[in-house]
């Protein structure tokens, strides 16, 4: 697709459809791995996306605080941070609670739920019950005009920048590496990968923590959009299910796809009724097609 | 089959300890303040045993049981609703007659869909029925093209999230988030006194244990027998001929209208129904009720609810902190430790040691005895 194409659409669609569409995908990317390979209902996601947040949120306190003079760089590395802070909670609940689940689905359900409620009250308790938003760096701010009338917002191009960078990175890691090698082969048949010598346990870990880890970016980058506060990892979590099943649980491109339909169906509607009617909208034609087609747009085809 | 399959049989022991529990233990020893509270958790209970029929038996989670209790509040709420605003007590506003949160918001009439709200029988009908037809929708879309497990829970929780919304946006029609407030009488009775409350109080619960003694006669029945084999082996009651399908859909219509049920319960002890009762988290906690409790004991999913509730509230007023930490340590241990729930705990683990200790008390009886025959 060429520039001048997607600059067309972005102006018959609006710019605010592929923005949030780059949000959804972001959101829903982690899920993909964790719901969509592993089978792990995860509703703790929202608040590895909200760890991620906060990470963003200490580092720019630090920065200010400490090192002033590098507030207009440490937003890279504050995502890199996000990603390592999620990284390391998702393997530890990998290995406290995740790994003894994983015979009953549903009871991760409730288990992460608990973890949810847990976190939640340690960012209450431990950074502040408020919302709060991190000092971004003025490069972040503002909008770009290209021509009269059209303001395109900086923030929303660069979640849309990091959204293509993390999905291209999913893909080529799930597809072309030895990691997504051994997590599709253990995905499709555990007993069989570990019969040909795979880690099924390691790679359950890995991955899981990879998952968390790119909620973790998710969050991250969600701090330029908006503020974050202890519950704000519970508004997403609904959304971002409904991405990852409507697009057929087990492929990525799925989820691609069901970002973008639903992100577009979304925005489209909300030109002609309210917001909150534009979302019920959405959702019912989501909860419709699933009914009809319950394996969702892209399924993979399994014999089970 | 194994004894743990099967765990919490029918048991009327445990139903007249419920009763007599609720009945006569908890009326003597609690102030009315107090037995309203218990008279709200006891609505919850209603879900909590509908969670049993589905989750428990037929091996379907739902994560959307908020939107079952709310339409069944919602029906109630908009009957005592009609019923508190009459021209009378209206006549302040700038259209008499209709609901204050109307008024507010520029409707200037009743919209259609109240006005048949307007009669009692028809409010108890649609108590039984919305959440019923809603289910039966939802359920026969999904059952019959064989969706279950984690799909059907991420739908329901979607309809529960699409339910929310709609109320919250839609303030003039549903009093938004406020919900619908100020609810004063019954047919003229005045459900705010300390005599209304206790009056309720007992309807419900009498109406909780028939429920609960229909569930255990049901549990009895070819269709309890038949929900467990199809939780246990799906396709292998279908391979018998079964409808799976269609005993699906019948279980969850049937823990729909419970939920609709304690909803209606919920408004007239509460006095009010909002969103608040009906959205995802809410929907959630009601499973947690029926997991602690023993999501497959109909008794234990009713003491599940009181003491996750009674600790809820009691908790939260003192160390509202606290709470929510062990709220998560109860979700996180249930799950990895109890999976059957304290019914479970108690089946399994009490019930085999008591006998245990029975069997040893009368084999020393008999050694003691065959020692002093012996002895002389």
């Amino acid at each position: 697709m060429g520039l001048s194409e997607m600059f067309n659409i972005a102006l018959m669609q609006g710019f605010a459809g592929i923005s949030l569409f780059s949000v959804l995908l972001l959101m829903a990317l982690g899920l993909a791995i964790i719901f969509g390979q592993m089978g792990v209902i995860n509703m703790a996601h929202g608040e590895f996306m909200a760890i991620g947040a906060y990470t963003v949120f200490l580092a720019s306190t630090l920065t200010e605080k400490f090192l002033p003079s590098l507030i207009q760089v440490y937003f890279p590395f504050a995502i890199v941070a996000a990603f390592c802070f999620s990284f390391v909670a998702g393997w530890v609940a990998e290995w406290s609670l995740i790994r003894h689940l994983y015979k009953r689905p549903l009871d991760t359900l409730l288990a992460t739920w608990g973890l949810s409620l847990a976190l939640q009250q340690t960012f209450r308790s431990a950074i502040s019950p408020k919302e709060v938003s991190p000092t971004l760096p003025d490069w972040l701010m503002g909008s770009w005009a290209p021509t009269e009338g059209l303001d395109i917002p900086i923030n929303g191009m660069f979640v849309l920048a990091l959204t293509t960078l993390v999905t291209a990175g999913v893909m080529i890691a799930l597809y072309r590496s030895r990691w997504g090698l051994r997590v599709r082969a253990t995905v499709s048949n555990r007993s069989m990968a570990s019969a040909i010598g795979i880690n099924t346990k390691k790679t359950d870990r890995l991955t899981f923590a990879i998952g968390c880890g790119i909620a973790g970016i998710a969050g991250a980058a969600f701090t330029t959009i908006g503020s974050t506060g202890p519950t704000s990892g519970s508004l997403y979590i609904v959304d971002a299910f409904l991405v990852v099943t409507f697009g057929g649980a087990a492929s990525l491109l799925g989820t691609v796809a069901s970002a973008f339909v639903i992100s577009q169906t979304q925005s489209i509607s909300e030109f002609f009724m309210t917001g909150s009617m534009a979302k019920v909208l959405t959702l019912c034609l989501i909860v419709v097609i699933l009914m009809i087609r319950p394996q969702g747009l892209f399924a993979t085809k399994v014999r089970r | 089959m194994n004894g743990k399959t099967w765990i919490a049989r029918p048991g009327t022991v445990s139903l007249l300890a419920l009763a007599a529990l609720l009945l006569v233990v908890l009326p003597a020893v609690l102030d009315i303040f107090r037995l309203n509270l218990v008279g709200k958790y006891l609505a919850y209970a209603f879900v909590a045993v509908g969670l049993v029929m589905l989750w428990g038996w037929g091996g379907v989670l739902s994560l959307g049981q908020g939107v079952f209790f709310g339409l069944g509040g919602y029906a109630m709420a908009m009957f005592l609703k009609l019923e508190a605003s009459d021209l009378e007590s209206t006549k302040i506003q700038s259209t008499p007659g209709i609901p204050d949160f109307m008024d507010w918001n520029q409707l200037t009439e009743l919209p259609f869909w109240w006005e048949p709200f307007k009669s009692l029988p028809f409010a108890l009908v649609a108590v039984l029925l919305l959440p019923t037809a809603l289910a039966f929708v939802i359920g026969f879309a999904m059952f019959k093209r064989r969706v279950g497990g984690v799909y059907f829970a991420i739908i329901t929780q979607a309809v529960a999230l699409i339910l929310t919304v709609l109320i919250i946006g839609q303030q003039g029609y549903t009093g938004g988030v406020n919900g619908i407030t100020d609810l004063k009488t019954l047919l003229g009775w005045d459900i705010r006194t300390d005599s209304a409350k206790l009056t309720l109080y007992y309807v419900c619960a009498l109406t909780l244990l028939a429920t609960i003694a229909f569930g255990m006669w049901v549990q009895r029945s070819k269709f309890g027998t038949l929900l467990l084999a199809i939780r246990d082996k799906e396709d292998r009651v279908r391979f018998s001929g079964y409808d799976v399908a269609a005993f699906k859909v019948a279980v969850f219509c049937a823990a729909a209208a419970l939920a609709g049920v304690g909803g209606a319960m919920f408004t007239l002890q509460v006095g009010f129904m909002s969103p608040s009762f009906v959205g995802i988290v809410p929907s959630i906690e009601m499973v947690i009720f029926a997991a602690v409790g023993g999501r497959s004991s109909l008794v234990g999913a009713v003491v599940g609810t009181l003491l996750v509730n009674t600790g809820k509230t009691l908790l939260s007023e003192t160390f509202p902190d606290l709470w929510l930490f062990l709220m998560a340590a109860l979700f996180i241990g249930v799950t990895m430790a109890l999976p059957d729930g304290l019914a479970g705990l108690v089946e399994n683990k009490f019930k085999p040691w008591w006998q245990r200790c029975q069997a040893d008390r009368r084999s020393l009886k008999k050694h003691l005895a065959a020692a002093d025959i012996s002895g002389e």
